[in-house]
């Protein structure tokens, strides 16, 4: 065995404005090893990866591999140096084929002309030798995505590299899939191929890496071998052992039920994966039901489906006693639906425009913000300036555009938006995230006093404690389906983190 | 601080055409200085405003889509169309005088939306780029317009050997301004009669300002246009937006012809004016998708069309205008987007200003 560490990350800082993404972190992979890195979103995996992968350059520290230091300028210095990145999202061309798609940007070629014959082959050698099979002549459009991510590697592979890395790539897959995939990652080891392994599905960890990194906030907690932990003690290094204990608090939980939701299922529209399968549950009035799970378990679905922007395969949805089953997301947020975005700059604002305009958008049908067809000028910018002085939004004014605020700020204005508004029932996803700690304060103090005055809020959060420490019901969800209810004054972080990835059922 | 984009860019243009001046031979200032003096009369005023009312209509249909993310290169193809279906219509009816106008005003409009409206079905159906297809439909209407004015629109006079449609009635004809102008005192030049459409137009841009910043329809259509996501969480449905942002803009391009087909040629001909609609999308870049701007925008391109007609009788290559007018265009996109970075960053030090003064307050 060689003695020298395949790639070795050696006290990597990196800061982004107002937060330490990666601090004095250290990761040792050896030659032929499949090494996972597992943390919380947000721990600094997904920016370590980037560094290794030359998207972005660190502030502080150094990578080596195989002993010499090497410095990333961009992807394409990493590539040239043997390292590969297959993404959680493929990058594939749906209208070319297999070969194309690998081919693409690294063609063999005489001359001017593509040479095909060759890159077939060379491609033949590769799936044969790595056990990933693969037709070269079928399109890209047709193949299943277990078969898409086989086409990733490949490309990886196919342009000399010896260090993969594999963002989450199971986040995608079905169980049989993801048994395909252990397969040919075992026979790329044996080949002699490194594999850094991004994940946070614990049970998958143990059973494929020979090592484990865990990072926390930024900072890399523990390096282990999968023999020394099990998925209990893996979660608590994830979650963090100084844990706050959830506060106890009265109860506001009332008789009504505001919104009630049975049976609901959304089938993916490209491949047979149920996105939401039976998912059941009902939020009174004063009540706070918390969703925890590892994102892309099928919250964005949910949410979306509770607005009405997607047609439901099955299943009820009633508000206040309702049926707003079929309802258009217009009638739904008349009916009382207010909904803070789990991406702000995406979902939830226009931001060339002034705040008043921003404070409208949602609720553009009703007082103060219309009479009719008309805008009700005068009364949006009531509303709006009442939005920035009873949420301590920092800002010049309504005319102010919403650019010019803070992330922090920005989100209490939301906030404040849809509280304003009245709703029946709120769903807040990711309500503090990638705020400063201030306004993560306020915010939770806005979400607790409106479930005093008797809303009803869906949260649906990463933020383990924000999920405990707020919730009234707790449920998980994996897969697309809700897998326990939880109570969150006996519950502790590990224990979600253990039901989050299916530890636990 | 909104001039200083446009204003800019003009100057830019002119120095660019300048050079290509002195590059063939000619004194820039001679060219610039005969353009000026022969607009500056009356008669040019007239024409240049008679010129600007097409171009201000086809603006506002270009400028509304836009305004929703939409962009209608079709106005060329929606306005000849709308022209010759209107032509033929308001030749064959007989009503009296006001109610014979709005008729082939709505014709027109009609026809407008129904072809702008392929597009709008092609996009939220087939999910077919507007550009793409609106591009194909101006290369089909140009042919259908051919072949409807050749084989059924067409209006045989003895001894004429002009293709064209039946003349319409007079009370199809939209007055000239003339008689207003005599009656406020600025007795009107000889030549050109000032065209009665402006009025329709100076109302359409009052409604198009009304609708897309005073109502919630157009808050919606604007949202959509910067940010679908957020407009869609909002509860607009984004297919029913592209269908009726589309069909708006074709109403709008069906009334380009109307100006010169109703107050000067009466008549569909080949030599109706073309091209319209394709200036109409520089003419709504120049004027930022306001009608204000694009007021003022329609107005240069007529000034600099008019102005051009002097250049050939002084032997300068009139060729300089349309290098002015695509320079200005060009610059005018660079010159808002550098403008608009300006002003954000302001906006951004006075926010944070604010932010600092309170929580100075708050300790």
């Amino acid at each position: 065995m060689p003695d020298a560490p395949a790639v070795e990350l050696s006290n990597i800082t990196k800061r982004f404005p107002g937060v330490v993404a990666n601090d004095q972190v250290n990761l040792r992979v050896m030659p032929a090893e499949i090494h996972a890195v597992v943390g919380e979103n947000g721990a600094g995996k997904s920016t370590l990866m980037k560094i290794l992968y030359g998207m972005q350059a660190p502030d502080e520290g150094e990578i080596t591999m195989a002993g010499q230091e090497v410095r990333f300028r961009s992807p394409r210095d990493a590539i040239n140096a043997g390292i590969g990145m297959v993404h959680q999202h493929f990058m594939l061309a749906d209208q070319l084929t297999v070969l194309e798609n690998i081919i693409l940007g690294s063609e063999p070629h005489i001359g001017m002309r593509i040479d095909f014959q060759r890159a077939k082959q060379k491609l033949g050698e590769l799936s044969q030798a790595y056990g990933l099979a693969v037709d070269p002549d079928a399109l890209v459009e047709d193949l299943s995505v277990g078969e898409r991510q086989r086409v990733e590697i490949l490309k990886v592979l196919f342009r000399g590299a010896r260090i993969l890395i594999l963002d989450e790539p199971t986040a995608v897959l079905v169980p049989q899939e993801v048994d395909e995939l252990f397969a040919s990652m075992r026979e790329l080891a044996g080949e002699g191929v490194t594999i850094i392994f991004i994940s946070h599905k614990l049970d998958e960890v143990l059973s494929i890496a020979d090592v484990i990194t865990v990072i926390r906030q930024g900072r890399t907690i523990s390096t282990v071998s999968p023999d020394e932990v099990d998925a209990q003690k893996l979660a608590e290094m994830m979650v963090g052992s100084e844990l706050p204990t959830p506060e106890t608090r009265e109860s506001t939980v009332g008789e009504r039920v505001l919104l009630r939701v049975e049976g609901l299922s959304v089938r993916s529209q490209d491949s047979d994966r149920m996105l939401l399968d039976d998912v059941s549950f009902t939020i009174r009035e004063g009540e706070i039901v918390g969703i925890a799970g590892v994102e892309g378990n099928g919250q964005a679905t949910l949410i979306d489906a509770l607005m009405g922007l997607l047609p439901l395969d099955e299943g009820l949805i009633e508000l206040a006693d309702k049926d707003m089953s079929r309802q258009s997301t217009r009638e739904l947020r008349e009916a009382g639906l207010g909904l803070i975005p789990e991406d702000r700059h995406r979902q939830a604002l226009l931001l060339p425009e002034p705040l008043w305009e921003n404070a409208m958008l949602g609720h553009q049908t009703v007082s103060p913000f219309s009479r009719g067809f008309w805008i009700d000028r005068k009364g949006a910018h009531r509303r709006t300036d009442e939005i920035i002085r009873v949420y301590g939004v920092m800002a010049p004014g309504a005319d102010t555009p919403a650019i010019a605020l803070s992330g922090g700020n920005q989100q209490k204005f939301i906030v404040g938006r849809e509280m304003l508004a009245d709703p029946l029932v709120l769903i807040a996803a990711q309500p503090t995230r990638g705020i400063d700690v201030g306004a993560q304060a306020a915010v939770w103090d806005q979400l607790r006093s409106a479930r005093a005055a008797g809303l009803a809020v869906l949260l649906v959060s990463a933020d383990l404690e924000e999920l405990i420490g707020l919730s009234d019901t707790l449920w998980v969800i994996l897969r697309g389906r809700l897998v326990a209810r939880l109570d969150p004054a006996t519950t502790t972080p590990e224990e979600l983190g253990s039901y989050m990835t299916g530890v636990r059922t | 601080m909104s001039l200083l984009a446009p204003v800019g860019a003009l100057i830019f243009s002119l120095l660019v055409a300048s050079i290509a001046l002195v590059l063939v031979g000619f004194n820039p200032l001679t060219a610039f200085a005969e353009m000026g003096k022969f607009a500056w009369s009356a008669a040019s005023l007239v024409s240049i405003s008679n010129r600007a009312v097409p171009l201000f209509m086809s603006g506002l249909a270009v400028a509304i889509g836009f305004k929703m993310g939409l962009f209608n290169i079709g106005v060329e193809g929606q306005y000849l169309l709308a022209a010759v279906f209107a032509a033929y219509f308001g030749a064959i009816v007989n009503l009296p005088p006001v109610l014979h106008v709005l008729f082939i005003i709505l014709v027109a409009m009609i026809v407008g939306a129904l072809w702008s409206g392929i597009a709008g079905i092609l996009k939220v159906t087939r999910g077919v780029h507007e550009v793409i297809a609106t591009i194909m439909l101006n290369a089909i209407a140009v042919g259908l317009v051919a072949w409807l004015l050749a084989n059924f629109f067409r209006k045989v006079d003895p001894g004429d050997l002009n293709i064209k449609t039946a003349e319409l009635p007079h009370s199809a004809w939209f007055p000239s301004l003339n008689p207003l102008l005599n009656t406020i005192g600025i007795p009107p030049p000889p030549g050109p009669t000032m065209q009665g459409f402006m009025l329709v137009a100076i109302v359409f841009g009052i409604v198009f300002y009304l609708l897309v910043w005073r109502s919630r329809y157009g808050f919606e259509l604007r949202a959509s246009g910067i940010n679908p996501d957020a407009a869609r969480m909002s509860g607009v449905e984004p297919s029913g937006m592209v269908m009726q942002t589309m069909l708006l803009s074709g109403a709008l391009a069906g009334l380009v012809g109307l100006s010169p087909l109703l107050g000067y040629f009466h008549r569909y001909t080949q030599d109706f004016p073309s091209g319209l609609g394709f200036t109409g999308i520089a003419v709504a870049l120049l004027g930022r998708n306001h009608p204000v701007g694009i007021f003022l925008g329609a107005l240069l391109f007529g000034f600099m069309d008019r102005s051009a007609l002097i250049l050939d009788l002084k032997g300068i290559p009139r060729e300089i205008v349309t290098i002015i007018q695509g320079v200005v265009v060009l610059a005018v996109v660079v010159a808002y987007e550098v403008v608009t970075r300006m002003i954000q960053r302001q906006e951004v030090a006075a926010a944070a200003e604010a932010a600092k003064s309170d929580a100075e307050e708050v300790a």
